[in-house]
């Protein structure tokens, strides 16, 4: 088990620079997902972390030791590939135990190993097997198992759920963070689907073209976004955002706007005006009564299309302004064309700055 | 038997493409196989023979075969032949992937410039280099030996070009998860990648196989040694030491085909399965 910190990490393809100076650290043990849409540097800084990719800048500690230097296998590291990679020509047994090609274990001892990484994810039955007579889940199981043999310092995963179904890749969420749970090793995963992250992460780095955004708990990034990019990649669906005007405690919207108001604006000092955006999510709208004047915060519009989801139902609503998502009881039906009014708690709306994106309250 | 039912079902069909088609491929089945239907039934007939032109010979007689197998000389090439064949495929297999691999997956300066240097000499005619050859050889020795024989094809632009457009379709994956795992580079390529191409392997091999067993000009121009003599050399040798024995040549030329059908039928089967399959998704 080891301990990682990234100290300005740059990574450089010639003239592009593909991460700038990012500082991280992660402490052991811990579950850290970065996400953020392709592009965004998160795979070039987990391939840094592997020692895949040369750091074209800054420090990369493991375990308190720096590695820029050092090759993959001095790592003490074991990654788990989107594309699986176990290797076609051998068997499950001899994939999970070429995780062990270096190891001075002998061949009993391998064979445990090999066996117990096969029980734990219930892979006994197929150890003599070829990966083309597995399933995609069975197949991501044995890339999990040749990680595991080795029992590293660090887990990588690399998309690793991403060419499954949606239902598989449910399910194998849940074992890797049991796996986590169990094993207790550092863990370094990256994604692209929020809820990939939100579910298993101790920590989440959000990411965007190669610099970090905001790095917490999932349920602090889900409450205090530190941005507006932020705000729409974590929670689903993503939250809606309006734009507007500050003025003495007061967001106006538009010279016109009748569907939208806000009338008492918590927690920013009064006075001045400001162009800023508000955030809400759809979760976070409370449907009310049409006209209900007694609430501070008010939305009203026409429902474009309602999406039953069982538990609720997720209206799209059209506003002068644009568009938003509300969430609404499930128990009776939306009718496109219909006027529908939400309300939401003043504390729960957040309000961005318009021009830096950044969260002001 | 495939071109049998394929034939049915065109005419079962009545589809005029079909019957076209169909035509056109067995009369070029015929043109391709009628001198080796030749070939066999001149080494069955006897020496008097072989200007009666019937492809069924009047009195067939495996006494040609009992001639050519008895000749020392004979067998002395065929087993040169092999040897030589097997030696220079071996070779090729082993340092056109080496090289193949390494400009396919490793970037370094002037990459691109080292395979159009291999590829263009693909241009270049083997008369035009079998005068440098000789005189390489001539001036080191390799006259009359079983490396000058060998040596022109111990590497070929072909098999980099062949074993790189392969290497190309191996994902970087398998490569990055080995080196993980904590192989070096060269078992990299050993262990992983070269199991991954083993279709291409099979195709080279074929090739080179085949390119060699029936080598002629060259092994012709560097020996002159009969004990050195390569199975192509030593038959046409039939041709020139008293009148041409044809049904000598045809009896040789059909043994020498037997070990080009074995080295098709073991590695065809490598060629058709799908290794790759399954091992990532794509």
């Amino acid at each position: 088990m080891a301990s990682i910190e990234l100290d300005k990490i740059v990574k450089s393809y010639g003239a592009v620079t593909a991460v700038h100076g990012i500082d991280l650290s992660i402490k052991d043990g811990e579950f850290v997902v970065f996400v953020g849409p392709s592009g965004c540097g998160k795979s070039t800084t987990l391939r840094m972390i592997a020692g895949l990719e040369d750091i074209s800048g800054g420090e990369l500690r493991i375990g308190g030791e720096v590695v820029n230097q050092r090759e993959p296998k001095q790592r003490n590291i074991a990654m788990v590939f989107q594309n699986y990679a176990i290797y076609p020509h051998m068997t499950v047994a001899q994939n999970i135990g070429f995780g062990l090609y270096t190891s001075k274990l002998s061949k009993a001892e391998k064979d445990a190993r090999i066996r117990e990484t096969a029980r734990v994810l219930g892979l006994e039955k197929l150890l003599e097997r070829r990966p083309a007579a597995l399933s995609g889940g069975q197949r991501q199981r044995v890339a999990i198992g040749r990680a595991m043999v080795r029992d590293p310092a660090v887990f990588l995963f690399d998309e690793p759920l991403s060419n499954l179904d949606a239902q598989l890749r449910g399910q194998m969420r849940l074992e890797i963070k049991q796996l986590h749970q169990r094993l207790g090793t550092t863990i370094v995963f990256v994604t692209h689907d929020q809820v990939e992250a939100m579910s298993l992460a101790d920590k989440i780095v959000v990411m965007r073209d190669g610099h970090i955004l905001q790095v917490g708990a999932p349920m602090e990034l889900y409450n205090r976004p530190g941005d507006i990019f932020t705000a729409r990649f974590i929670g689903s669906p993503e939250m809606n955002i309006i734009g507007a005007d500050l003025r003495d405690g007061r967001a106006e919207f538009g010279a016109n706007a009748t569907a939208i108001r806000w009338n008492a604006v918590e927690g920013l000092p009064p006075g001045g005006r400001r162009k800023v955006s508000i955030g809400v999510r759809p979760q976070e709208l409370t449907l009310v009564t049409p006209n209900d004047s007694l609430a501070a915060f008010l939305i009203e519009g026409t429902v474009r299309v309602a999406e039953p989801h069982g538990s609720e139902t997720f209206v799209h609503l059209d506003l002068p302004e644009g568009s938003i998502v509300a969430r609404a009881p499930s128990e009776r039906s939306y009718r496109p064309g219909e006027t529908l009014s939400f309300t939401a708690e003043g504390k729960s709306v957040r309000i961005f700055d318009a021009e830096t994106e950044k969260l002001l309250h | 038997m495939t071109t049998k039912t394929a034939t049915n079902n065109a005419i079962f069909r009545f589809r005029p493409g079909f019957i076209i088609s169909w035509t056109l491929l067995f009369i070029g089945g015929v043109i391709m196989i009628t001198p080796l239907l030749f070939m066999f039934s001149t080494s069955l007939k006897s020496a008097g023979q072989v200007y009666d032109l019937r492809l069924i010979p009047a009195a067939p007689t495996l006494d040609n075969y009992i001639r050519v197998l008895s000749d020392g000389r004979f067998v002395r090439w065929f087993l040169n032949s092999s040897l030589i064949a097997v030696v220079v495929t071996a070779s090729c297999l082993f340092f056109d992937s080496l090289v193949a691999y390494t400009l396919a997956k490793f970037n370094f300066a002037g990459r691109k410039l080292v395979f159009l240097a291999i590829l263009s000499t693909l241009m270049i005619p083997t008369e035009m280099l079998v005068i440098p050859w000789y005189l390489m050889s001539s001036k080191f020795g390799w006259l009359d030996s079983y490396w000058g024989i060998m040596f022109p094809g111990m590497m070929t632009a072909f098999g980099v070009f062949l074993m790189r457009q392969f290497f190309e379709t191996v994902p970087n994956d398998f490569l990055e998860a080995a080196r993980i795992d904590g192989l070096n580079e060269f078992e990299i390529w050993w262990k992983i990648a070269m199991p991954l191409v083993t279709p291409a392997l099979s195709a080279l091999a074929i090739f080179t196989f085949l390119g060699n067993w029936t080598a002629f000009f060259w092994p012709l121009i560097v020996t002159t040694d009969k004990d050195l003599y390569t199975l192509p050399v030593g038959l046409s040798s039939f041709a020139v030491e008293q009148s041409i024995q044809w049904e000598m040549i045809m009896t040789g030329a059909a043994i020498a085909t037997i070990p080009t059908l074995l080295i098709f039928l073991f590695f065809q089967r490598y060629i058709v399965r799908g290794v790759m399959l399954g091992g990532v998704k794509g």
